[in-house]
């Protein structure tokens, strides 16, 4: 009861915000609801796969470029179509990346994805004549919903009409991840994390089940990825690079793994807490490492496993 | 024709050289305490660092310019010493977590390293000017090679079967391989394994700063250099396989004259060729050419 009292006050938040918070807030709440959305997939991944992947930047790449892409060398505007077009190429990109990385577990499955995740970085950054190098690839201003909005200053596009289309789709993202975790295929795959043997000889395919988790995170990171490219007008490599797979699986754990809205909270947390800390010193990264260091000794539950009353799980321990 | 096939090649043996002194930290490490250290390379880039302030502050106090590597290397090796205090400050509290977090701490140590480095040194890049070609060049088929680029090979030949002999000739490599093995068993046998954990890592932390200082002279220190090499270090292990010394070394070669004939040929293929190798050896033969079951 009380979970569905926050969740109805924080959603109230969210929907009020761009009306009584200054507009610097407002524009930072972008990149956390990209990040959100990419997190909810790597967590089906992570959290509920039991898999950690180190190179899952490979598709915040591909939908970021294809936003890119299609708004500069094409007549297409259009969100919609551009985050389809993501989806697509995202989930293409994770059949085929998955088919081979799925077959490990552990270490060598993050060795492998992150390998994948740097061949896309360096084709990124050398093959310039088709994806600028390391200066990147500008991302015009996309229409929303068949509007095209050019005429708008940009802060007002980016705190109105933008931030209410990205909230929608970091809601569908959510409720649609929250029916495939609460669905039979959920309860397989935590099945598959925690006992694989046993999954296997009651008849689920592991690999199978790995494999369609691994796409549709790969689909997540890949939406997400198209909805940072707006906001800042721009992508570039550092995008793919293995210190952003990285980045989100640290969210991820800051928010805590082993709960739903956990890695939501944790790109919050993450993109606030940096915005602080780096209009105070510009050394985030000492200050995110010794928090990271910390969480990783001394709570691994993250943020969510501090707030929750109940003992923290103890999926960290072998 | 030849003389540019030895340049190319000389140039790939020479970053092979110090890739393999890496890449050996990551291995002894990875070998001994399953810990895939991805902060191998910010030591890297710390030695480095440490390297070019030592031989400035030599230089200034008047040492003569041909004897800078003597203090290059000692204070590459000196640095080494942050392993304890890494070890025995941060990786003893998570070696029975899963391994997901082992590497997440790794992580956590390259976020900080690469700030703490940029406090201490600023961002821009530092070289120690002039001191490259102070041994001369000498001629080679042709070519003309830096002396300095020989005695880091050699040094690096040199390190190889030292660790070569350490691992299988002395009381402290016997521990060291029953301890990879087998853990509880070398523990119920009387072996400290804090001990053994905290020598391991200093080892494997002073190769990678050591690799770093030897590789200034050549180049110039920059703070995202750590975060760089660890990718290349990384593409070493698979291709050698894990935990394998052995393994380092040929991983090292296939990976220093790689890129140096990608770079020489066609410079945009450079590291996609490396990962697309490690994609392969990984799909074909996970544990790479040399790489044990165990690992």
């Amino acid at each position: 009861m009380t979970g569905r009292v926050i969740l109805a006050l924080v959603t109230l938040a969210v929907l009020v915000l761009p009306l009584v918070a200054p507009a610097y807030y407002v524009l930072l709440m972008l990149p956390f609801m990209a990040y959100a959305v990419v997190l909810l997939g790597l967590n089906l991944l992570f959290g509920y796969a039991g898999l950690v992947s180190f190179g899952h930047a490979l598709f915040i790449g591909i939908g970021a470029y294809t936003g890119a892409v299609l708004t500069t060398h094409t007549s297409v505007r259009s969100l919609e179509v551009i985050l389809l077009a993501a989806a697509g190429l995202g989930a293409a990109a994770a059949m085929l990346v998955g088919a081979l990385c799925v077959r490990y577990v552990k270490i060598y499955f993050g060795m492998l994805t992150l390998a994948f995740g740097m061949v896309f970085y360096t084709f990124l950054l050398k093959f310039y004549h088709w994806t600028g190098g390391d200066e990147g690839m500008r991302v015009l201003r996309p229409r929303l919903l068949g509007f095209a909005l050019d005429a708008m200053p940009k802060v007002e596009y980016l705190a109105g009409p933008y931030y209410y289309y990205s909230l929608g789709v970091l809601a569908v993202a959510t409720v649609v991840m929250w029916r495939i975790v609460h669905s039979p295929f959920g309860l397989c795959l935590r099945t598959v994390r925690d006992n694989p043997a046993k999954a296997e000889a009651l008849g689920l395919g592991v690999t199978r089940y790995r494999w369609h988790a691994f796409v549709i995170s790969g689909v997540y990171a890949a939406v997400g990825g198209a909805l940072l490219g707006p906001p800042t007008g721009n992508v570039d490599p550092t995008l793919a690079y293995w210190t952003q797979s990285g980045n989100i699986v640290f969210m991820t754990l800051l928010g805590g793994f082993a709960s739903f809205f956990g890695p939501v909270l944790g790109a919050f947390a993450f993109i606030f807490l940096q915005d602080t800390v780096m209009s105070v010193v510009p050394y985030w990264r000492l200050i995110f490492g010794a928090i990271l260091a910390f969480i990783v000794i001394v709570a691994p539950g993250g943020l969510m496993g501090l707030f929750a009353r109940g003992r923290p799980r103890e999926v960290a321990a072998r | 024709m030849i003389r540019n096939l030895v340049n190319i090649v000389m140039s790939g043996v020479f970053h092979a050289a110090i890739l393999f002194l890496v890449a050996a930290g990551l291995q002894v490490v990875f070998g001994v305490q399953k810990i895939f250290n991805l902060a191998c390379g910010s030591f890297y880039a710390l030695g480095a660092y440490v390297g070019v302030s030592a031989v400035t502050a030599f230089t200034a106090a008047g040492g003569p310019p041909w004897l800078f590597i003597a203090p290059l290397a000692a204070a590459g090796l000196a640095v080494g010493l942050v392993g304890v205090v890494v070890e025995r400050g941060l990786l003893r509290f998570v070696y029975d977590r899963d391994e997901t977090f082992q590497l997440l701490l790794t992580f956590a140590l390259v976020l900080m390293m690469e700030d703490l480095i940029r406090m201490t040194w600023g961002t821009a890049p530092r070289s120690t000017a002039g001191l490259y070609l102070v041994y001369g060049q000498a001629r080679l088929l042709d070519a003309t090679v830096p002396v300095y680029n020989l005695i880091v090979i050699a040094a690096s030949l040199a390190i190889a079967a030292g660790i070569g002999w350490l691992l299988t000739r002395t009381a402290f490599g016997r521990i060291i391989r029953a301890s990879a093995d087998n853990r509880e068993m070398a523990e119920a046998l009387g072996v400290d394994m804090g001990r053994v954990y905290a020598r391991v890592f200093t080892l494997g932390t002073a190769l990678g700063t050591l690799g770093g200082a030897l590789v200034i002279p050549a180049t110039a220190a920059m703070s995202e250099m750590g975060i760089e090499l660890i990718v290349e270090a990384f593409a070493v292990v698979v291709i050698g396989g894990l935990g394998s010394m052995r393994g380092a070394f040929v991983g090292a070669l296939v990976v220093g004259v790689l890129r140096a004939f990608a770079i020489a040929l066609y410079p945009e293929l450079e590291m996609l060729l490396i990962y697309l190798i490690v994609i392969a050896v990984l799909l074909l033969r996970p544990r790479g050419l040399f790489g044990s079951a165990a690992a």
